[in-house]
Parts: C-alpha cells; structure tokens; sequence
C-alpha cells in the first residue's frame, strides 16, 4: 500500500516525531517499501482466527494490594531533565 | 585464560589456579587491547569490575561460591544497571544512570558474577547488523568488515573476541541467535516469560526474550541457570518451574527425532550455508537422531506478521521516551508540543523511527484490522505449526540465517533487505519458543550457525542437543584470527 | 421548540485500595508531590506492570451489585497518547473487554419516584499525574502522586434526562460504591469524578443530537450546574438554526460556566490495543461466589426492605438508607426503642440536623444510637414530654450522658402525680380569673382555644413537666 507524504505528516504526529522538511520523501519511499512487504499478509487466509497476543496463551497473575514501594523522589529526579519543588517541569500546559 | 569456556574458568577458580581478580584484570585488559578495533562495548567500569572480583573472591575463598562466582560477564546495554549508564545504544539514553537494576542484573549480581561492561547494541535493539547504534556499528571478529549481526551484536562480538568469556542479549526476531550465528559462538533464546524483562528496556513486549550468549552450550546452561526464573514483577515471567540446565546435557540423542522444515531450506538458503548446516545434521543422525521432514506452512506469513507486529509494540513502548522525566530533551522546548518532537526527532536514530511511523500506522484508526488485528491471527497460525510439528519431533533444525555475515553497509540503506535477514529466526519469538544457535562450520572462512528450535521450556532438552554435537565437532572452539589461537 | 435533554454519566471512581493498581506504591492523599511515585509510576525504561488483586475483587463487587454481567476474561489495552501527565504515553484501561458489563440499578428522585438507570460497562483502568498551572517562570509542574491510582470508570447508558436525575444517579452510586466499601467516594479529593455527556433533541425525536462532553466535574452541585448552564447554551445554539459541535467541554466552577477545552481538541486516534504486558485476567465462578457471599444489603434493598418492615415513606427511608452507617445506627435506634417512625423523626430531624452544623459524619456523632433509642424510650413511656426530650437530647449532645442521667441530673421527669397537678391547676384557675370568665361565657368552638392559655400556664409553673394530658383532663374538669 503506497503512503502519501501528509499521511506520513499524520502519523508523525501521532508519534511525536518531528521530520525535517527535506527528509519526508525519504522517509516516505522507505515506509512505502516496508508497507509494501508486510502487505503480503492480505493474501492470509484468516477468516476466524482467533488473534494471538501472547505466545503462551497465559493469564494474568494477581498482586497482593500492600504497599511495597518507598519514597525515591530524590533518587528518581537526580536523572531528570527539570525539576523544582519536587516536580517535573515541562511547558506550559494549556488545558 | 581468555581462550577457556566460563565451565573451564570456574573450575580454575574453585582450583584457584587463578583469582577472580586476575581473570578479571586479563578481560579488562584484552577489552583495551581489542575493543578500539571492534566496538563492542559502550561502557567498561573497571573499578567496580574489580571491587565485585574482589568480593568473589573472598566468597571463593570461604567456599559460598555459586557456579559463577567471580566469572566476568559483559551485559547487553539495555539491561539496566544501578549506577551505571545504561544507553539501549541510543542518543535518547546517552546521560541514563537507571537508579536500579534489571532482575537479570540482580541474579548475576547474587551469583557473584562480575560484570566487566555494557555491549553495544542496534537502538533499542532495533536491527540485525548492530550498524544501528548511537555510538557506531560493532566490527565482526572474523573480519571487521562484516557485521556482526544484531542486536545482540556487541555480546557477540565480544565473546568471540574472547573479551568476554560469556555475555546476555536479548532476542525479539533472532537478536541472540543471528549474531551467535555470524560471530561464530552459541547463543540462546528461551522461551518467553522465561527469563524476567523488568528492567529489560523493551522493544516489542510480548517478543522480548533475554537469553545467554557464550562459546558453548555448557556454558549457555551455566548462564541460563542463573537467568532463569519467575519474576513476581514481570506479569509475563513464567512459573513454570526452573531446572538445572546441565543436567541433562550429556544425555544420548538416540531416537530423537528432528524436524527439518522444508520452507527453511528453499531457495532464500546460501549454498555453502545449507552444505553447513547439511553437515550438521548428518552428525547429529550419527549419534542416532531421526531426521524428519516437515512443514510449516504459513511460513511466508512471518515475516510480514512480525515487522507489524514488534513495530505496533515498539511504537507504544517508546512513547515514554518524551524528554520529561529522563533521558535526552531538547533545547529551550518553545512549547509541549516541541518538547515532544523535537526530543523524539533528535534523541532517536531512524531505524527506530521508521518502526515507531509503522507501528503507529498499523495500530491507527482503519488500518487496525488489516494490519495489527491480521497479523496477530497469523501469528496464531504460526504458532499452530509449530505446536503441529513439535507433537512429531522432538526438536526442530536448520539454518539460523540465509547466509554467513554481509559486509559493514550492505543493507543499512535498505530496511527490505535487512529484515529478510531474520526469515527463519522471527516464527520463533512470534511463537514464543526456545531456539538456539550453535556453530556448525564456514561459509568461504565465515561462520555458519545451526538453528535448533525446541517445545516451550524445552531449553534443557536444546543445550543436550547442542552440548552432544559441540562433543562431536570442533566448530565452537574455532577463534577469529584476531582472537588467537583456538 | 421542546427539547428534550440526553445524559450520560462517566464517572471516574477511585477504588479504596491500600497501594497502585499496577505497582506497590501508596496512595494517600495530599502527599509532598512525587514522593508516592515508584520507577513503575514515572514509565522508568524497563518497568512493568503488575495487578493488583484487591483492584480486581472491587470491580467485581460492583458488577454484581448492579446485577451486571461479569467478564469472565478482560482484557487490558493501552490508550495512547501524549500527555505530560500520563508517563508511558499510553494509559493502561480496558476498552473491548471489560471486567464490567451491562448492569442497571435504581436511583430515587426528590418526589420519592424511582427510574431505572442502565449501565453500559465499568472498566478498570489507571489514572493520571496532574499538571499544576502555577507559575514555575512559564512552565507547568508535573506530580506523578496519582498516576497509577486505581479507577473503575463507569459508564451509565443516555438514560438520564435532566440535572436532578444526573445528580439522583450520582448519590445513587456514591451511596452503592459506599456500601460495598469499594471507595470512600470522596467527592472533594477526587475519588469521584464525572464525566457528563449531553445533547439535546427535540421532543419525542428518536435519534439522539450532537453531544458534548463535559470532563472531570467533581460535586453534585457543580454537575447540576454544568448541566443546566450546558443545556442553556445548546437550546441557545438549536434555537437560533445553530448546530451544535461535538467537542470536549471544561466546567470552569469559578466562573460557573462551560468552556471548550482547547489541549485535547485535535480529534484523537488512541489506538487501542491489548496491553502486551499484561495477561487476560480469567476469573471463576468460584471467585465471582466468593465475592457475592461477602455482599452487604445494598442501598435499594435496604431503601424497600425500610418501607416494608418499618412502613416509612420513600423519601424517609431514601434518607436513612442513604450510607450503611446511617442505616445501621436506624436500625440499633428502632431496636432499642421499638417504634420505627419516631426513630426515623429523630435520627433525621434532631440527629442529623446537629450533625450537619457541627459538619460531622454519623459514626462521629456525639449520641450513640442506643442512647437515642433511650431517649425515646422515656417520650414513650410519658417520663417526659417531647419538647423536653429536645433538652434532653441537647444535654446528651454536650456530653452530659444517657436519657435517664441528664433526666435526673435536670430533674426534668414529667409531673404526673395527679394531686401535684390538680394544686397547680386551682393555683393556674384562681390567679386568672378574667380569663375564666372569658372561657365560660365562649361557645365550644372558642372554648377550645382558650384552654389553651390554660395549658401554658400550668406548663409555666411547672416549668414543662407537667403532663400534658393530665393537665387537659384536669383542666376541662375544673373549668366545667
């Protein structure tokens, strides 16, 4: 299935990624090719099965509801990019 | 030293013909002799390797040691390690100090293994060359213009070199088994929910598998032993029960039956590969194997089920990469919705954006059903062969990749022909199988690996089949002209 | 034009548990920002999720107290999206299988009628970290605290028509998730948010009109006034030939106005798929028993079984079943005086009247139910009359202790000594003589009033212990 460079803008989008101006053709040509093989699978005959998200067919496992967790905040925001008061900083949020 | 297997290395521990200190010191030693030529590490931490020898030691000398105790290990760099940087090969984590420690780490750590550094690796594991990552491609031991494979290629590359006796990888389509493979060592992928992936950055988690990589079998159940087990933090983990994975080893191979798949000998096969790998198996009938022929018929539905499936997981699994909490963030962001391009734009290469762009398309609005929804139904029916086939033979074989190692480039402008590189490795992770690969002859002076596929939590009954043939040939003890003699 | 309004109610529930749904982390309120967020909760590379049991146990509590479908095996998906306070870039909830499906339960309006409110599903799901706006030199400061709370949304069918249905619904469904003990509904710390979906349609018109939606409105008052400022601005917009656009609304209560919210306009493609980290949870009919034998009488089966046994009328018990330690604290009332309806006058006139000034929940009152019930056990047995048992009751109030204590301690027994009374009466007759008078030259009819002033006196001097109905049968013995 071809993809047109401004779905290409969309799904950049979706995904947060910014792409340069001068690389969208490129990009474009090379999700073009890999969308061209993983088409193969339209041909599959898979008309009522069942689909597969987990190799085993597990299921879930609970978790005893106690608290288990400490306080790291200071070892957790040593690593992060902005902090003040106790909080990550980003721009400004309008809601 | 260098040239031992980690069984042989713990043995001259416990005989203390050597420290761990000085085995330590001699891998520390051959990483700075050799690694400015192969790139296989990103980060060395020679005095915490040292200190942990130091601590080996004293727990060799008052005899509670554990099978690994003060045996240099070298980690993939997408395990996390306490205090020390932990990158995924990626400019994204480049200043990533995680503030704890993968459970495969903390095993490691309680065996008293030593870990001398982190692997280079393709970009959140992304590739099969290991030309992907943020801090240059990994040379192949063999011949540095070929690559080593990926992305477990730095864990490859530096056993092979014999810079480190034994290392971890992960596998999501082959990333152990086809770098085993090129670099000439034996790697193995477990069954998933075998080995716990908390602290295991994830690629694509419903594939993601950690598993050992090491010149023999032997020692791949050495490390198994250590790796594998249930993680009441992983919801994925397994708690099936862990046995001793040497145990069976030496066990006899009479009356074992082996598929040989016709779809994995057709005509994507190199021919000096397919007489390697023919070779194999005549061995492995020579010990009183039966070789059987079977089918997986929706074979040619892998490929495809695969690169949509591990990029839908993948493009979600990294939204958390958004520069706010860690990791790599633009410069003066001018609003939120810069912060998140700009950072995601900079801080990732364009493998891993070309699959995060897939994904996200498979999974968005009209094109779930024929993309993500298809190919979770073929993955069933992937799955269905191999379930088919493992209830008539007991292992499956064949090669482990089309061809030996392509030269450094070959395919990095080409993603098509890159992931045509995992046609026999990917069914087995959609499957959620255990495959191995083991070293099985050259290809023109490259090595060849044998692919060997076993029934879930069947990983004993693999490094048997494995260890019986390593007994009868000496293809795993061949060392690149780099590494010194064999 | 008539028109008719369409509700749907999202209600954000926050289940009582003691940690996170998918890691160990505490969940108190009013924590130092970032202290109650584990490497799960901030997304930390390689971080995975685990369920919670108890989050699990709750969800089912609640399908089956609204009669619900169960899912037998739900699924987790991922929503995603980028958001600062949502971590993973993707909110873990439950989108094609819930834990919860079609269920409906009764609410009661104002009038003491009843309707029946459908129920589409209640899916569990995590919350988010919250955005704080105040100035850090123009940027906006994360706290992670909440990400990864527990919810259980519940999403009720278009069944609602108007503001006092919608908040009906909600102190239906506080009063239910309150009795079941899965969340302590705290409206003010946001342990019940709601989400309000609503459009307008002309009158007896099938197909539904254009919705808006109307996020986190967090009081029953500011959901009644969202919906009516909601409902003016739509009739507005159809009246004039206008139509109405689907978007995404903000209830501005300061403002006391609905506003478009401008950062999630752009339409969004959360695609949704199974969250591979986390396995279908499967449960039994072995667990989903277990969990029903542990069922408390629930609200609506408590608000008929009060009618029945007590012959109250709908409101009264609507007010007394209203939580499960109202109802309890009733019931030990009626039990320990024996008369259901003076009881259901005095818990809701006296009890809850002192407890709303003094702002205190029913298991904090100061008078327990048995020494209410004690006190109305001596209105009914005549010790004291019921103007004196709102003394009585005032003195138990301020501690005083039991009925019979502050009684005696106040010497407030009723007088019913018939010679005491009859010298109080002569005393009342002989001092008021022109009112006397009076009374003998009226018909029957005034005759009536005017004892009264006679009763009032006697009362007076017997500072309002006299028995009331001695003094009257004395009274039309002497006045003749």
């Amino acid at each position: 299935m071809a993809i047109e460079q401004d779905e290409i803008g969309k799904i950049a989008e979706l995904a947060r990624i910014r792409i340069a101006e001068e690389q969208i053709g490129e990009v474009t040509q090379r999700i073009t090719e890999i969308l061209g093989m993983v088409d193969q699978l339209q041909a599959a005959d898979t008309a009522g099965v069942e689909p597969m998200a987990n190799p085993l067919d597990a299921t879930q496992r609970l978790r005893e509801d106690e608290v288990t967790e400490i306080n790291r905040r200071e070892a957790f925001q040593a690593i992060a990019p902005a902090v003040e008061n106790g909080l990550y900083l980003v721009p400004k949020v309008i809601e | 030293m260098h040239n031992q297997t980690v069984a042989q290395l713990a043995q001259g521990l416990r005989d203390k013909a050597f420290s761990s200190v000085e085995l330590t010191q001699a891998y520390l030693q051959r990483i700075s002799e050799h690694d400015a030529t192969f790139n296989a590490f990103i980060t060395v931490d020679e005095d915490s390797a040292l200190a942990t020898a130091r601590t080996a030691d004293l727990r060799l000398a008052s005899g509670d040691a554990d099978a690994l105790t003060g045996i240099p290990v070298a980690h993939k760099d997408i395990f996390c390690t306490e205090g020390l940087r932990t990158s995924c090969g990626s400019k994204m984590l480049d200043n990533f100090v995680p503030p704890y420690n993968a459970t495969v780490i903390k095993r490691f750590n309680e065996a008293g293994a030593v870990m001398l550094g982190k692997t280079n690796l393709d970009e959140f594991a992304m590739g099969s060359s290991n030309e992907n990552s943020y801090y240059g491609a990994v040379k192949n031991p063999w011949n540095p213009d070929l690559v080593p494979g990926g992305s477990s290629g730095g864990s490859a590359a530096a056993v092979a070199a014999r810079m480190a006796p034994a290392a971890t990888g992960t596998d999501t389509g082959g990333s152990i088994r086809q770098p085993a493979a090129f670099c000439g060592i034996t790697g193995l992928k477990p069954t998933y929910g075998r080995v716990s992936r908390l602290g295991m950055i994830a690629y694509a988690s419903s594939l993601d598998q950690g598993g050992p990589l090491a010149r023999t079998a032997e020692d791949c159940a050495l490390l198994l032993n250590v790796m594998a087990g249930h993680d009441p933090l992983d919801s994925t983990s397994s708690d099936t029960p862990v046995e001793d994975y040497t145990a069976a080893l030496g066990d006899r191979l009479e009356g074992l039956r082996i598929g040989l798949p016709r779809e994995y000998f057709g005509d994507g096969l190199d021919g000096a590969t397919g007489t390697c790998i023919q070779a194999a198996l005549k061995e492995l009938e020579a010990q009183g194997a039966e070789l059987v022929d079977i089918s997986l018929p929706s074979s040619s539905l892998t490929i495809p089920a695969y690169y949509i499936i591990a990029p839908a997981e993948a493009s979600t699994n990294l939204s958390r990469f958004d520069g706010v909490r860690y990791g790599h963030r633009c410069e003066d962001p001018a609003d939120l919705h810069d912060l998140y391009t700009r950072t995601r734009e900079e801080g990732f290469g364009d493998e891993v954006k070309r699959r995060i762009l897939v994904g996200t398309y498979a999974l968005s609005a009209g094109y779930y059903d024929a993309y993500y929804k298809k190919a979770q139904q073929a993955r069933r029916l992937i799955s269905n062969d191999f379930r088919l086939a493992l209830e008539q033979v007991d292992v499956i074989a064949g090669p482990t990749t089309p061809g030996p190692a392509f030269a450094l480039g070959a395919k990095s402008d080409d993603p098509v022909a890159m992931y045509l590189e995992d046609v026999y490795t990917l069914a087995v992770n959609l499957a959620g199988l255990p495959g191995m690969s083991v070293p099985a002859g050259l290809a023109d002076g490259k090595p060849v690996g044998l692919q060997l596929i076993g029934r879930h939590f069947a990983e004993a009954r693999l490094l048997n089949v494995a260890h019986r043939f390593q007994q009868a040939t000496d293809w795993h003890t061949l060392s690149p002209a780099t590494g010194g003699a064999a | 034009m008539q028109w008719e309004t369409v509700i749907g109610l999202e209600v954000h529930l926050q289940l009582a548990t003691q940690s996170k749904i998918f890691s160990g982390s505490p969940i108190a309120f009013g924590a130092e920002p970032n202290t109650q967020a584990s490497a799960v909760d901030l997304a930390m590379p390689g971080m995975l999720p685990v369920l919670n049991a108890e989050a699990v146990r709750m969800a089912v509590m609640f399908g089956l107290g609204i009669d619900a479908e169960i899912g037998m095996r739900s699924v987790f998906d991922r929503k995603n999206y980028f958001y600062p306070d949502l971590p993973k870039g993707y909110q873990i909830s439950q989108f094609s299988d819930p834990i919860v499906g079609k269920g409906e339960f009764e609410i009661q309006l104002e009038d003491g009628s009843t309707r029946q409110i459908g129920i589409t599903r209640a899916h569990l799901e995590e919350d988010a970290g919250k955005s704080l706006h105040e100035d850090f030199h123009g940027m906006t400061g994360i706290d992670l605290n909440r990400a990864g709370t527990p919810l259980l949304e519940i999403v009720s069918e278009p069944d609602i028509r108007s503001a006092a249905e919608a908040v009906a619904y909600l102190k239906a469904l506080h009063s239910l998730v309150t009795y079941l003990g899965i969340s302590d509904g705290n409206m003010a710390e946001g342990s019940m948010r709601c989400d309000i979906n609503i459009s307008l349609r002309p009158q007896g018109q099938a197909e539904y009109g254009t919705r808006a939606e109307i996020k986190n409105v967090n009081s029953f008052r500011f959901v009644e006034r969202a919906i009516r400022h909601e409902v003016e601005r739509q009739s507005d917009i159809l009246e004039d030939g206008g139509k109405v656009v689907q978007e995404t609304r903000l209830y501005d209560a300061d403002r006391d106005e609905t506003r478009p919210m401008r950062s999630k306009e752009v339409a969004n493609d959360y695609r949704y798929f199974p969250e591979p980290d986390l396995l279908p949870i499967v449960i039994d009919e072995a667990y989903v028993a277990a969990i029903r034998d542990t069922l408390p009488e629930l609200p609506t089966a408590k608000r008929h079984r009060f009618m029945d046994q007590y012959g109250l009328s709908a409101y009264d018990a609507n007010v007394l079943a209203d939580s499960r330690e109202l109802a309890d604290y009733y019931e030990t009332v009626v039990s320990a005086c024996g008369d259901a309806k003076i009881a259901a006058n005095w818990v809701q006139v006296e009890l809850l009247g002192q407890l709303n000034k003094a702002e205190l929940a029913i298991n904090a009152s100061p008078v327990s139910a048995t020494d209410l019930g004690g006190l109305i056990v001596r209105i009914l047995d005549n010790s004291i009359s019921g103007k004196i048992a709102k003394q009585v009751f005032e003195a138990m109030w301020q501690g005083e202790g039991s009925a019979d204590e502050v009684i005696d301690a106040r010497g407030l027994k009723q007088v019913s000594d018939s010679g005491a009374l009859e010298a109080m009466v002569d005393d009342v007759i002989a001092n008021n003589s022109a009112q006397v008078e009076q009374y003998l030259a009226a018909d029957e009819g005034k005759r009536k009033k005017l004892v009264g002033f006679f009763v009032g006196q006697v009362m007076k001097v017997s500072k309002g212990q006299a028995n009331p109905q001695m003094v009257n049968q004395l009274l039309a013995k002497k006045l003749g």
